[in-house]
């Protein structure tokens, strides 16, 4: 214990250094980044009122895993969720998942922690964990940890969507944990860890890497592109805007008394959206521009303006039809026309290698945080599934939804509510 | 593409002659000085300023920026005013597009049209004498009234046919003629496939006759060719039980009304030249997303018959419009006869008396070629409709 180390001070900063923003531009993740790197904190706290990793701005790695418990004992669950929030909270602070170390323990014995992070940043580590509606009921109704009576009212399995063509084995999920940073190793050191910790309580049901953020949830970023090569994600909530925060994203005090414990949370949706790439690719470049409603370039929307100027959804375009067109994406999922509601989305692009008829399998891991899937997703997903323009390029396997409980407090552990 | 074939309102479209859109690259050098063919024009509000009132004859290009708040459209009008030469539409507020036409030496008006209305903002436009004076012209017309109606009897003949094969298939099902049934299923939708293109533009009627199950709605009640082929074809299915002979009727009529109802609006249909490439196009993805990988006949796996359709769909819509790409890219369209023809021996392989093996029978490997030999072919097929409007 005494020769444990802050993979920070491996770095030339000096133990001294910690939480200093800025401090760690000899990282990794920092060769060659953008800019807006640099004014980045390399570390996020892991307790809060909410926990990290929704509106803190998005890292440009992920690695999501999705769990199974495969015990009924409750306790080991409990014990299990203590495990990872001491761990997690180790992790995002930059010191290692165990409280000896990669390399700091006895030889005749496994490290406590596996060590592919020694040497880099924390790279802003931010770990976030959810639970799927099955830890309250199995699919045959069985309570199998006391929890049914607390299950919130809109956590339940997604209703099917026209294109969802879903492979078991990519969706669904007792529990999810969500680990980004900027560095794609540090991420995947986080899930490695905890599902190491799990074994025995849990397996790892599905994990999915993604390895380029296709949000913005600051506005101290810019936007990224996905992989039809479009700006994504412009309208996205960002944190700065709190109101918006606190209306769209985190559950309300009183939105479900049969789970106040949620309040303060969110519910995560993730869904993995596949792109025909190929089919996509031999686009002409004015269709895509129509798909989208927005220039490939700027972003802006047709009607004109620069990126995160308003849609001018009534102005008329030739041949009848408004210039943005009616089965445009912008249009369809724009909060004028679904009731205001607005997501926060933190999805990644990701490539998993080729398939087996030499297409790219690759696209957009969809996550997004919403107060409430019933009103902030499912009826803009019913309508984006039935009349987008883009859903021909688009084919959904994996999905799953999480309640995501609010922050950790100092001494607790996480989702602690839940069970007290 | 959207798989519409005629209702799409696309940002080109040519009533006569030669002309293409594409977006300004602003680093080729458009509209520079030098060139005294790359003109620009700045569409505003309440002006038309382009850069020159005369150019020579041969490829002109035309930048246009539209600097208004409104949506703009460029036109070169011919000397009449009324002729349309070329025109470029649906120019968003700060956006750029670039028109191309050959143009031949004569008396033209340019024309901004911000906000779509009116006859523009004018200006007359003269194009000088040049040894690049184009060759195309009457002839031109001439091939393109030619394939527009090569195309239009091409679709009557196959809604005819298809027409008489659904009348056909539904008695044999309803009379509970099973066999019979699976063997004329793939046929009829051959006629389908072959103009799925032009069908599916009737976006009511699509859903209705073609939708697979997996793209149901909640809610949504299954119709439609797919409804029967499960019901013929229950194997894959789970815990499946058949349709009762009402049933049957109830799907099989449906099927047949919206068949008679898809006939008689295919006949009031009209088509131009880049619908028709556009539509060769838009075939081949539908061999990409759904039949190369056997999800478009989940049940019967008769997914290569529907894959030939399509095809022959593509080809027929390819050929009818090869006449004039062979003047305008001859190399092109050598590339895609070549492609046509690789795609071609490929299925051919896979013949099995009248028809084609199952989709269940191919080996991962052949499965892979034709993946690979549709790849091929699309690449060409996607630069069809602008190197023929060119």
């Amino acid at each position: 214990m005494a020769r444990q180390v802050s993979r920070r001070s491996l770095l030339g900063g000096g133990a001294a250094a910690a939480g200093v923003a800025g401090a760690f531009v000899v990282g990794r993740a920092s060769e060659g980044a953008p800019a807006e790197h640099a004014a980045r904190p390399a570390t996020y706290a892991f307790r809060g009122a909410h926990q990290a990793g929704i509106t803190t701005p998005a890292q440009d790695r992920l690695h999501f895993a999705a769990f199974d418990v495969t015990t009924d004992d409750r306790d080991a669950l409990v014990d299990l969720l203590k495990k990872w929030t001491d761990a997690a909270e180790r992790m995002t602070q930059g010191k290692p998942a165990g409280t000896v170390g990669p390399v700091e323990g006895a030889t005749n014995v496994p490290p406590d922690d596996t060590g592919e992070a020694i040497g880099l940043s924390p790279s802003g580590l931010t770990i976030t964990f959810g639970f799927g509606p099955t830890l309250f009921r199995t699919d045959d109704g069985h309570d199998r940890f006391g929890l049914a009576d607390r299950q919130p009212r809109a956590l339940r399995t997604l209703p099917h969507f026209p294109a969802d063509n879903l492979d078991p084995m990519r969706s669904y999920g007792d529990l999810c944990v969500q680990a980004c940073a900027d560095d794609p190793q540090v991420a995947v050191h986080a899930i490695r860890n905890l599902a190491r910790i799990g074994f025995g309580t849990v397996s790892v049901r599905w994990s999915q890497l993604g390895f380029g953020r296709t949000s913005t949830t600051s506005v101290d970023q810019s936007t990224p592109r996905n992989l039809f090569g479009f700006k994504d994600g412009t309208m996205n909530i960002k944190a700065e805007e709190t109101s918006d925060v606190d209306a769209h994203v985190w559950v309300g005090a009183d939105d479900d008394t049969k789970a106040s414990w949620l309040a303060g949370g969110s519910y995560l949706v993730a869904r993995r959206i596949n792109m025909t790439i190929e089919v996509w690719d031999r686009q002409p470049l004015g269709d895509q521009e129509a798909f989208i409603g927005r220039s490939k370039d700027t972003g802006a929307p047709l009607s004109g303006g620069s990126e995160h100027a308003e849609p001018d959804f009534d102005m008329p375009g030739s041949g009848g039809l408004p210039i943005i067109a009616p089965d445009s994406h912008v249009r369809l999922v724009h909060p004028d026309f679904n009731g205001g509601a607005r997501m926060l989305r933190r999805g990644y692009n990701f490539v998993d290698g080729s398939n087996s008829l030499g297409g790219l399998d690759a696209g957009l891991f969809f996550l997004a945080f919403v107060r409430d899937p019933d009103t902030h997703f499912i009826p803009i997903q019913t309508k984006m599934a039935a009349n987008d323009a883009l859903m021909e390029y688009l084919k959904v396997n994996g999905s799953a939804l999480f309640a995501v409980p609010p922050g950790t407090k100092a001494g607790e552990f996480v989702g602690q509510s839940l069970f007290s | 593409m959207r798989k519409t074939l005629v209702v799409t309102a696309l940002a080109v479209a040519v009533p006569f002659l030669a002309a293409c859109t594409e977006n300004a690259d602003s680093s080729d050098g458009a509209a520079d000085g030098g060139n005294p063919r790359a003109l620009s024009v700045e569409s505003s509000d309440d002006a038309c300023k382009v850069s020159a009132a005369e150019a020579p004859a041969g490829t002109l290009t035309f930048d246009v920026t539209n600097t208004g708040s409104q949506v703009t459209e460029f036109y070169l009008l011919g000397d009449d005013g009324l002729r349309i030469v070329s025109e470029v539409e649906n120019i968003g507020p700060g956006l750029n597009r670039e028109m191309t036409v050959n143009a031949p030496a004569g008396s033209y008006f340019t024309a901004c049209k911000p906000g779509m209305k009116g006859e523009g903002i004018r200006a007359g436009f003269t194009v000088t004498d040049s040894d690049d004076e184009p060759t195309t012209s009457a002839d031109e017309q001439q091939l393109i009234d030619q394939a527009v109606s090569n195309y239009a009897a091409y679709v009557q003949d196959q809604s005819d046919q298809l027409l008489a094969k659904t009348e056909q298939f539904v008695d044999l099902y309803k009379a509970g003629d099973d066999d019979a049934a699976r063997t004329l299923y793939p046929d009829a939708r051959t006629h389908w496939e072959r103009i799925e293109t032009v069908a599916e533009s009737f976006g009511d009627l699509d859903p209705k006759l073609d939708l697979r199950e997996a793209d149901l709605e909640p809610g949504q009640e299954w119709t439609g060719w797919h409804r029967l082929e499960k019901d013929l074809w229950p194997q894959r299915a789970e815990d499946y039980t058949p349709l009762t002979t009402e049933e049957r009727a109830t799907y099989a009529d449906d099927l047949l009304a919206n068949t008679q109802t898809l006939h008689e609006r295919v006949g009031e249909l009209t088509y131009t030249v880049d619908q028709i490439a556009n539509g060769s196009r838009g075939l081949l993805e539908e061999v990409a997303l759904g039949k190369v990988t056997g999800e478009e006949e989940y049940w019967s796996h008769t997914d290569l018959w529907d894959f030939q359709a399509n095809v022959d769909g593509a080809r027929v819509g390819y050929e009818g419009v090869k006449p004039i790409l062979e003047q305008k890219d001859p190399q092109l369209a050598g590339e895609l006869d070549a492609r046509f023809a690789d795609l071609q021996a490929l299925l051919d392989a896979q013949r099995a008396g009248d028809g084609f093996k199952t989709y269940d029978q191919l080996t991962p490997d052949e499965v892979k070629q034709l993946s690979d030999a549709v790849n091929a072919l699309s690449e060409p097929l996607s630069k069809l409709t602008a190197a023929v409007l060119s």
